[in-house]
């Protein structure tokens, strides 16, 4: 078999990936797989992620970019594994959001959110709660409940 | 000596405990690998400040440490106890712990991240452990300022933990898996399914003692309740696994079973020298007996105590010297004797 990055060496690595379940083979010739620091035996969370950004955009395209906020440079990201402040996601966002969806598997957080820093997104949250119960009262005809909830909503929806 | 492992909690035969951990960080801070040692400093009062003058509605107390103020052994026991991480007693200068005085509950301040909440169970309990540990986080939120987006959640200092910020993390007593070759193949499988797989103490460390820990690979996309969800059936399905084994292995090799269990019931009991591995190894093959009924009047609750306690600084903790690594084993193989021969 044939290298998939150059067609021209014979294959001697062969890289099966899966992720949520899809599941990738690569098949590289030993001089295209030294270009893939996920190869790296050494393995941990860490530089599996850093190696995956290099991957994605080779490292002269990032050289000397720096973080707006912190100043931490690309360089200094895949060393360390870790960002420098949250501006950083920011700095860097459009190189990292389909390396972060590639490795989470997903690129959008429905979880908690924080009440105080949560912005919209709690309020938005909380009306939809809402018009559920809203809707289970209307349907248990509880028109008094039903009418507060609808005020509590029109109330809510005017802080967006 | 492990005040939050009491027996409690749900399929204590197999799960040994449960851990959820939430990464948070501050708004307007940069995150440690950038924070001037004076910004570590005001977080680490703000923190504290926020948790213990805090308008509490959790009811346990709490004291607050800086990590320079707790002795070498001392650290490395909050290790052994699974209260701290390793990476937070290297920021001597700026790390500090607070600590539920029931030890359920830990917040690592200036680790990776700004603000590490940690609650810890007995058994299979991570419904709990999150539903507690998210009341210490509104706790903290009353006082401080979250880097949260709505995209992609909350900001943690690696990209590996953003979204929920959780890890949910089962500790898991597999012998029979282990016995049969069968742990690692079923573990690479769960791997598959998007969670990790670790040894007891953390990243990177190997199995001891046939205990394993599992918990979620990915913290974006998933709410932490379908998040626990995921790893509560993972458990199950591992843990249901473990009890056939355990079954099968007493009908078709009874004797063989008993021999292992009982000759390294004999060796914990009369070893003058053991090292930690070996005494793990020992005490896995005893708990084993003991849920099979092979061994009894000794509770298992304790030998997973005695796990902790035999461990290099728990044991200097306990004699209150520093010991080489000899005198160690020598103290370990009498500790064990005393606990076996008081039950």
């Amino acid at each position: 078999m044939l290298c998939n990055e150059c067609g021209k060496n014979k294959a001697t690595v062969h890289v099966t990936k899966i992720i949520n379940g899809q599941k990738t083979e690569t098949h590289l010739c030993e001089e295209c797989a030294k270009k893939y620091s996920t190869f790296n035996p050494s393995f941990s969370m860490e530089s599996f992620f850093a190696g995956l950004l290099n991957d994605a955009f080779g490292t002269d395209m990032l050289e000397g970019i720096g973080c707006n906020s912190c100043g931490m440079t690309y360089d200094e990201f895949t060393h360390l594994g870790k960002f420098g402040c949250s501006e950083c996601y920011d700095s860097f966002k459009n190189r990292l959001m389909p390396v972060i969806k590639n490795i989470q598997g997903y690129d959008t957080h429905t979880g908690k959110v924080p009440k105080k820093t949560g912005g919209k997104i709690k309020i938005k949250r909380d009306i939809e709660n809402l018009r559920h119960e809203l809707k289970s009262a209307v349907e248990k005809e509880e028109y008094e409940n039903a009418a507060k909830l609808r005020d509590k909503i029109r109330e809510m929806e005017k802080e967006l | 000596m492990l005040k939050w492992l009491d027996n409690s909690g749900k399929e204590r035969d197999i799960v040994i405990s449960s851990r959820i951990r939430l990464a948070r960080n501050l708004k307007n801070y940069k995150f440690p690998t950038k924070l001037k040692k004076e910004e570590a400093q005001k977080i680490l009062e703000d923190v504290k400040n926020s948790m213990i003058n805090g308008k509490s509605n959790v009811t346990e107390d709490y004291t607050f440490f800086k990590m320079k103020d707790i002795p070498v052994i001392e650290r490395n026991v909050l290790i052994e106890k699974h209260l701290i991480s390793p990476a937070l007693t290297e920021k001597t200068e700026t790390g500090g712990v607070i600590l539920s005085n029931d030890e359920k509950v830990s917040i690592l301040i200036n680790e990776e991240d700004h603000v590490r909440i940690q609650k810890l169970g007995s058994g299979l309990c991570l419904d709990k452990c999150w539903e507690s540990s998210s009341n210490i986080d509104d706790v903290l939120e009353q006082n401080l300022n979250y880097a949260f987006d709505e995209r992609i959640g909350y900001i943690t200092s690696c990209p590996t933990n953003i979204g929920t910020g959780m890890r949910a993390s089962v500790m898991m007593h597999l012998p029979a898996l282990s016995l049969t070759n069968q742990a690692e193949k079923i573990l690479l499988a769960a791997s598959q399914l998007g969670v990790a797989v670790r040894g007891v103490y953390g990243e990177g460390t190997k199995s001891m003692g046939n205990l394993y820990q599992i918990s979620n690979q990915g913290t974006l996309g998933l709410s932490e309740e379908k998040i626990i969800d995921k790893i509560n059936k993972i458990t199950m399905q591992i843990v249901e696994k473990e009890r056939s084994i355990r079954e099968s292995l007493m009908t078709n090799q009874k004797i063989a079973l008993e021999d292992k269990v009982l000759r390294s019931y004999g060796i914990l009991n009369s070893a003058k020298v053991i090292s930690t591995q070996e005494a793990m190894k020992l005490i896995s093959n005893v708990k084993l007996g003991i849920e099979l009924g092979i061994i009894e009047g000794i509770n298992s609750n304790e030998l997973d105590i005695l796990i902790t306690e035999i461990q290099p600084y728990s044991i200097q903790y306990i004699t209150r010297e520093e010991l080489a690594q000899k005198a160690r084993d020598i103290k370990r193989a009498e500790i064990i004797k005393n606990k076996l021969s008081n039950k």
